[in-house]
Order: C-alpha cells, then structure tokens, then sequence
C-alpha cells in the first residue's frame, strides 16, 4: 500500500505499446498512465483495443514494441500471466469466470493470497485467519448467505460479484475488470458501482465499460480508446463534449 | 472443515477388502468338491480385475480431476509390468530352456554375450518394485513438462498420448530393444521364492493386489479432497481463471500425470506375475481406450467408480469373450455410446446424483465429477 501513499509515481505505465494481429493493429503506439488510488474507465467501440490492453497488461499478449511498467520498475513484457499476477494485477473477465464446481466459500478460498505451489497445495489446512478473511469478503461482495452454495449455481449477478471477490482475495494493488454490469439488473448495476467505488479505497482499479449510464455513475476520469490508441482523456463529460469522441463513438 | 467424508470410497475399501479375503478363504479353507469352493482360475481373473481397477484409478485422478484425456495410460501400466517381468525373468535362473545362469532365454536365443547393463539390479525383488514406480513415473514427468507447458490439452493431448504408447509398443517389439521381443518374458518360476502358480501364491498375490488398491483409492481420495485437488478441479473447469490467480496449472497437471503414472505403474507391477507374462501388446491403444470406458461406465471423477466400473466391464468380458467372443468389441463399442448418451455421470456418479436432490440450475452435462464436491 506504500504506492498509494507516494503518489509521484506511476502505478501502471504504458509506453508505446503496439500489437498486431495478422496485419491488423490491434495497439498502436498506446501510452497510459495510471497513478496508484486511481480509478480510470476505459471505454472505446468494439475493436478500440479495450481487451488487447488488459491482455498485454495482464501478460496473455507479449506486444510488439513498447514498454508496460508495474510499480517502480517492473517490466511486466517480460513476466507471465501468474508471475504478473502475483505481483498484485487482478484481472475480472468479461463473461464471469468462476470455479462452478466449488462452493462459493472455496471459490474464494482457493483464490486467497499466499499457497500456490502444489506441494503446499497439497499439505494445506484451513487456518482460522483464512476463515476470517474469506468471512470478510463474503460481506463486502454480499455473498454471505450463499457461502455454501455450488458457484455454479449462483445468478449472473452473483457470479460477476464472486469473481470481483476473487480478485480482492489475492490482495492485488490494481484491479482491471472488464466489464462488470454487463447482463445486470438495474439494481445490480448500482450496487456494483458502489463495489467498485469501495474497492477503489484501498487499490488502484480499471474498468473497461460499454455502460455509458454506469460509467458516469462511476464519476472517474475517462479514457477513450480509438484503433488502438488514446482519442480522448478526462472528466465524462469532458469526453462526451470532445467533436472526435463523438464522431467515432457516441455519435453513432 | 476438514477432508470431506465420502461415503463411497469407505464402501468401496470395505468391498474391495472383504470380497477379496472372502474369496481368499473359500478356496484355500475348502475341498473342490465343497460347493463353497472358489475355484483357483476365478482367484486369478479377480487379482486380474483388481490390477485393471487400479489402473481405472490412475486415468480416473488425471481424467475426472484434472480434465487430463489420457489415451496412453496403458503404456506406464506395461512399463511397470516389464519392470516385474524382468526381475521374474532374472529369478528363472539356470531353469530356462538353454539352462544359461546369466542370460535369458530369449538373449542366448539372438545370440547375445553379455546382460546388457539396464538389466543389472533387477534380480532383486525390491529394485524392480522401485523401477515399476520410478520408469513410468519420469517418462510421465518427462512428458507432462513438454506437453503441460506448451499449453497442449484436450484432444491433441490425448493423441499424443496414443502415439506416446504406440511408439513404445513398436519398440518393445524390437528384439534389440533387449525386453524379448514380440514374445516378450514367459515362463516364470517364483516370486521372492514363492512358486508362481501354487495356489497359495495365487491367494497371496489376488490378496496383495486388494491392499494395494484400497491404498491407492485412499491415497488418491485424499489427494482430491486436499487443496492442491481443489486446485487440481479448478483447473480443469477454469484453467485461466487459476491463471490470472497466480496458479500455474501445468505444475497443477504434472503432479497429477506423474503420480497417476506411479499408480499405473504398480498396477502393471502386480499384473504380470498374476498372468504369468508380458509383451508389447499390452502397449496396445486399445488397451488405453479399454481403460477410460471403464472409468466412464463406472462415472468419472468418483474414484470408486472407475474401480466398479474396472470390474464389472471385465467380468461382461470374460463372459462374452468366452460364450460369444465375436460380439465382445461391438459390445464394447455399444457400452460406450449408452454410457455417453445415458449415462454421462456413469453409475457412480448417476447414484450419488439420485441419493442429493438436483441444484437449482443442472449443471452442464460434459463437466461431471459431482461426488469430490461434498460442501
């Protein structure tokens, strides 16, 4: 949490980052920077490049050219998705990935910071600490009644929430969630602003979003994503006034 | 919360134990005549059966938990069978038909001076115990971290695990591979002194195949049911949601390839001196297809399943291959396209489905193993 208190310092930063994709640029030339505490919404037409750059973030695509750099100065071009995810990046799908044969409790008990090698895998016993932590976050993502219950059985809603509390169990600094309310009910939706809005308390977050009524309920600064590189940046309404944004985007 | 309990495994320990004691007792302790007697031939096809479901076991722990399709687990259960086999071979001694103390038979045959120096250690009983273990287990390892790592699954993985056994099998053939050709080793005298064949051996190694089995369903129940099984089912079902946990699946994977290899491997181990022989047929890819319907009839991701299912399909084999051997493999052929179709959960995995209500949304039909996911 020291990078929350300094905050000279980038969290993320990426520098010229391009990929490509048989002939199609898919980045190009995507700088971004994020400083820690942040909460940055990314939002862009299909094909801007949203998921590409969670991708190249999160270590799934090696980019082409430029430099993505975690923290002080860590290059995470060089790392792989488990390396980098245990650094502390958290990455939320956009169709909800959960483990939909565990209960809801071992979800997230699986997904809790600390043993990953399977040999301690192997030994592990359940610790009253990891108890009390995984009690902690079944409150914060209003799962507690359904501890017990199989993951696979929960609703849309309830999956998406799961997979958010998955990612606050490895304590990661920067969340990256793509889009989080799609398929939601109103309700739903407004309740995981508010999540978001917790979370973002005490880590850095990004949220890739199609909602535009969601992001502005978000009320963060914006990034506008455009064939791979940055059309717009600001305040909502900032973009939503930009005559490029609305050409390419809100326009249509 | 500790390991869960599983009724199943405790059940199927019980049987496995008491049926092969039983049997034990009413051939030795009876006269033929008795009508209580078992006869020594059914001793023999049950340590047979048993060795089968241990195999069922090893594809059942890297098919059910790990989504590992291996259609090559008969190759790890053949190299444990001639790590046996060549201690078997080395105990017939100066009793072989050229009566040569130092060479096999079938190396004084192809004209060969010296034992070459892989079978050196394999007079002792304990050495090649270690081998059936330590031979199958690396080339398992070896395997698991080329294919693991280079993201090979599903089906590519499971025709590379047909060419893996395939290939071992045209090598095996191979009389200057030194394993005896396609006649393989024959003919054994004794084990640890014990004459193959008496009665009393034959017992004795039904008995020890039992125990063995009903050590490895405990071993492999507790696997699954520990964190790293967890992992292990995780994997399967979201392998890049483990991923972007930090996870490394392929380690996940080869710890269970390699292990499963192990247990195939003891299987093999306990087979050979119970049938008397080995050669390269049991490389055979039917054999490896045989052994994944057996687990899929039984219901996969149950563990006691694929034992039950182990038995029961070899006990419709000796039958049919015997009254009607023609109608054996159209009958197998059918056993799987029933079991896919109306009984994905095969019978293990069908009963414990019956005896919970269903959830409130069915699961989809191609992810099964339900009996780990005691709450």
């Amino acid at each position: 949490m020291n990078a929350i208190a300094d905050a000279t310092e980038p969290l993320l930063y990426l520098d010229g980052v391009s990929v490509s994709f048989d002939g199609f640029r898919a980045l190009d030339e995507l700088s971004l920077l994020l400083m820690p505490g942040e909460m940055r919404a990314v939002i862009g037409p299909n094909g801007a490049g949203k998921t590409t750059m969670m991708d190249v973030i999160t270590g799934r695509t090696r980019p082409d050219t430029g430099k993505v750099v975690f923290g002080a100065a860590t290059d995470l071009t060089r790392l792989d998705e488990p390396a980098i995810a245990a650094l502390g990046i958290g990455r939320k799908f956009q169709k909800p990935s959960v483990f939909e044969q565990h209960s809801v409790f071992d979800n997230l008990l699986l997904s809790l910071a600390g043993i990953r090698s399977p040999r301690r895998a192997l030994f592990a016993r359940e610790t009253p600490a990891e108890r009390a932590r995984v009690g902690e976050l079944l409150e914060t993502i209003h799962l507690t009644a359904a501890r017990g219950r199989r993951a696979g059985d929960l609703s849309h809603g309830q999956k998406q929430w799961l997979e958010i509390g998955m990612l606050l169990a490895q304590e990661p600094r920067l969340l990256l969630v793509d889009e989080p309310v799609a398929g939601m009910t109103d309700t739903e939706t407004a309740e995981t602003a508010a999540l978001l809005r917790t979370i973002n308390q005490t880590r850095s977050v990004v949220v890739v979003e199609h909602d535009m009524a969601f992001v502005r309920a978000l009320g963060v600064r914006v990034t506008v994503l455009h064939e791979g590189a940055v059309l717009s940046e600001g305040s909502i309404d900032h973009v939503s006034a930009d005559p490029r944004v609305i050409d390419v985007y809100l326009g249509r | 919360m500790r390991a869960p309990r599983d009724p199943a495994t405790a059940i199927a320990v019980a049987l496995v134990l008491a049926i092969a004691a039983l049997m034990g007792v009413l051939d030795l302790a009876t006269l033929p005549a008795s009508p209580w007697h078992v006869p020594t031939f059914a001793i023999g096809l049950a340590g047979k059966y048993l060795c089968y479901a241990m195999l069922a076991l090893a594809v059942d722990l890297v098919w059910g938990f790990a989504g590992i399709l291996s259609l090559g687990h008969a190759a790890f259960f053949a190299l444990g069978g001639y790590a046996m086999g060549m201690y078997l071979t080395r105990e017939i001694g100066a009793r072989g038909v050229y009566a040569n103390p130092r060479l096999p038979d079938f190396m004084v045959f192809i004209g060969w001076k010296h034992l070459p120096w892989y079978w050196h250690g394999f007079s002792h009983l304990g050495f090649a115990v270690v081998m059936a273990m330590a031979v199958p287990g690396l080339l398992a390892a070896l395997f698991g971290f080329f294919a693991f790592r280079s993201r090979v699954s599903g089906v590519y993985l499971s025709i590379i695990t047909q060419a893996l056994t395939y290939a071992l099998m045209l090598a095996f053939f191979r009389n200057e591979m030194g394993f005896g050709g396609n006649n393989g080793m024959t003919d054994f005298k004794d084990i640890a002194g014990f004459p193959i064949g008496a009665r009393t051996t034959t017992v004795g190694l039904m008995l020890a195949s039992a125990a063995v089995l009903s050590l490895q369903l405990l071993l492999a129940r507790r696997v699954v049911a520990s964190r790293y099984g967890k992992v292990l089912v995780a994997v399967r079902d979201a392998e890049s949601r483990t991923r972007f946990l930090a996870y490394r699946p392929e380690s996940y994977k080869l710890v269970a390839f390699t292990l499963s290899a192990v247990m195939a491997g003891i299987a093999g181990a306990l087979y050979v001196p119970q049938v008397g022989i080995i050669n390269p047929s049991e490389f055979s890819p039917a054999n490896s297809i045989e052994a994944v319907i057996w687990v899929a009839a039984g219901g996969r991701g149950t563990l006691s399943g694929a034992i039950l299912g182990a038995i029961l399909v070899n006990l419709a084999k000796t039958w049919l291959t015997s009254a009607l051997p023609e109608v054996w493999l159209f009958a197998l052929g059918a056993l799987f396209v029933f079991v896919t179709l109306f009984l994905p959960r095969g019978i293990i995995g069908t009963l414990a489905r019956l005896r919970r209500p269903a959830p409130a949304t069915p699961a989809t039909p191609d992810s099964p193993a339900e009996a780990h996911e005691v709450a």
